[in-house]
C-alpha cells in the first residue's frame, strides 16, 4: 500500500469526468467557483484549503494546498497553525460527543 | 525583441559577496575574486558622463565589498545621477562597513534590499544562519536615517523571492504582508516591495535539477506567460556592465555568459548609447523567469 496515492495520478483527475461529464463539468465549475477570489482573498482560501486537506486527510489536497499556500508567500509557520486549527476542531469534534455518552450513559442510569 | 531607450546602467562591481544564497544565480561568495578594477570604474563613469542615462544601479555580489565602489557612487552622484545600490543588508556588520548607513544617506543612494521573507527561519535558511537578524538591525538603522519613510526620497525597497520552485505570489498582497508584520514585529518600515522571480540558472537551476523540479518549474513559467511584461521588462530599459567592462543585455545573461549582440558595441570603453539602444535583445529559455505572471525585474 505504500504506493497506493501516486503524486502524479493528480494529474489524471480529469479522468474521473470520462464516466459522467456532466456531472464531473459541474463540480469543475463549481470548484472553480468557491476558489476564485471573493470576500475571502486567493491567500485565505489557500489557507483553509490546506487546512481543510489536513481535517480530510487527502494526500493529494495536502500537496496541491501547500503548494497553492507558499506561492501565495506563506510560509510553514502559517500552514502548521493552520493546520494546529483544523486539528483541534477535529479534536474538539471528536470531545464533545462525550455529552452524547453523558446522555446515553444518563438514559440507562438508575 | 529590441531594446528600447536605455534608461539604466547596470553595474555588476564583483562577484565577491559575504553570503553564500541557495538562489544565488551568480553562484557569488567569499571565495569568488572577480571584482571590477578602477581603470574599469572610470569607463563606467565616461559613459554616464557621455548618454543621457540617469540611473546607475550597482550590484554584484556584494557590491560594497568592492574598495571601489565609494568612489563609484560619489562620482555618480558628482555627475547628478540618481544612483540605487542593491545591498544584501547584512554586510553592514561585515569588518569597517558598519558607516555604509551613513554614506548611503550622505549621498543620497536610493536601496535595493534583499530580504526573502519576515521571519527569521525562512530567510536564514536560504542565506546562512544570523542573516536575519542582522538585516532586522540593519533596516532598523536605516529608518532611523530617514529610508523608508514614503517620502520618495532615500528610498528602500525590499526583494522577496520564492523560498523553492515556485513562482512568487501577487506582489500588493505581500507587500501588505510583509508592511504588517516588519512594522508589528520590528517596527521596522520600507517603501516597496519587489517580488522576484527565481531565474532557472545558476545555484538556483543546480537544485531544480537535483530535486527533480527542472522541468516542472520550466513548465510552469512557460504556462504563465503574460505577453504585457514585454514593454516593462528590464532587458528593454538597461544595460548591463560586467566586471571586466563586458557588455550583456542583463545580470542573468551576464550570469550565463549570454553578451549582447554582435553588432553593437561589447566593452563599455566603448559604449554608444544610440546604437546599444536599439540593439536585439539575447534571449533563452531563462527569459521565461522575467515573463512569467506581473513579470519580474
Amino acid at each position: 500500500m505504500g504506493d497506493y496515492y501516486k503524486p502524479e495520478d493528480l494529474d489524471r483527475f480529469g479522468e474521473v469526468g470520462k464516466h459522467n461529464p456532466v456531472l464531473f463539468n459541474k463540480f469543475l465549475e463549481w470548484y472553480n467557483a468557491a476558489l476564485a477570489p471573493g470576500v475571502l482573498t486567493k491567500r485565505e482560501k489557500a489557507l483553509i484549503g490546506a487546512a481543510v486537506a489536513h481535517a480530510v486527510q487527502c494526500p493529494y489536497c495536502i500537496d496541491a494546498y501547500t503548494k497553492a499556500c507558499l506561492e501565495e508567500g506563506m510560509s510553514l509557520e502559517h500552514i502548521t497553525e493552520a493546520v494546529h486549527v483544523a486539528a483541534a476542531i477535529r479534536g474538539g469534534a471528536s470531545l464533545v460527543h462525550a455529552i452524547q455518552a453523558h446522555n446515553a450513559a444518563d438514559a440507562l442510569s438508575l | 525583441m529590441k531594446a528600447l531607450e536605455i534608461a539604466t546602467l547596470q553595474v555588476n562591481i564583483g562577484y565577491r559577496c559575504n553570503l553564500a544564497c541557495k538562489h544565488c544565480h551568480l553562484a557569488a561568495g567569499s571565495s569568488r575574486t572577480e571584482m571590477m578594477d578602477r581603470g574599469t570604474v572610470d569607463e563606467v563613469l565616461r559613459a554616464l558622463s557621455i548618454s543621457p542615462i540617469n540611473i546607475l544601479d550597482i550590484t554584484g555580489g556584494a557590491p560594497e565589498l568592492n574598495p571601489n565602489f565609494r568612489y563609484l557612487v560619489k562620482e555618480a552622484r558628482k555627475l547628478g545621477r540618481k544612483v540605487i545600490a542593491r545591498t544584501n543588508l547584512s554586510i553592514f556588520q561585515e569588518e569597517g562597513m558598519d558607516d555604509l548607513p551613513r554614506f548611503y544617506h550622505e549621498n543620497d543612494v536610493d536601496l535595493i534590499a534583499s530580504l526573502p521573507y519576515y521571519l527569521e527561519n525562512n530567510v536564514d535558511r536560504v542565506r546562512g544562519i544570523g542573516t536575519f537578524r542582522k538585516s532586522i538591525a540593519a533596516l532598523q538603522k536605516l529608518n532611523s536615517l530617514g529610508y523608508g519613510k514614503g517620502t520618495g526620497e532615500r528610498n528602500l525597497n525590499l526583494v522577496y523571492n520564492p523560498p523553492g520552485a515556485l513562482l512568487p505570489p501577487a506582489q500588493n498582497t505581500l507587500e501588505y504582508e510583509y508592511k504588517r508584520e516588519l512594522k508589528d514585529r520590528f517596527d521596522i518600515s520600507f517603501d516597496r516591495l519587489f517580488a522576484i522571480t527565481n531565474m532557472p540558472i545558476g545555484r538556483f537551476r543546480e537544485f531544480l535539477a537535483r530535486t527533480g523540479n527542472l522541468e516542472k518549474y520550466m513548465h510552469a513559467l512557460v504556462c504563465a506567460f503574460n505577453h504585457r511584461t514585454l514593454d516593462d521588462i528590464m532587458c528593454r530599459h538597461l544595460i548591463s556592465v560586467r566586471w571586466d567592462g563586458t557588455l550583456f543585455d542583463c545580470d542573468f545573461n551576464q550570469a550565463l555568459g549570454l553578451t549582447v549582440d554582435s553588432s553593437v558595441p561589447a566593452h563599455i570603453r566603448d559604449f554608444d548609447f544610440a546604437r546599444l539602444s536599439a540593439r536585439l535583445i539575447a534571449v533563452d529559455d531563462h527569459c521565461f523567469g522575467c515573463t512569467a505572471g506581473s513579470g519580474s525585474t
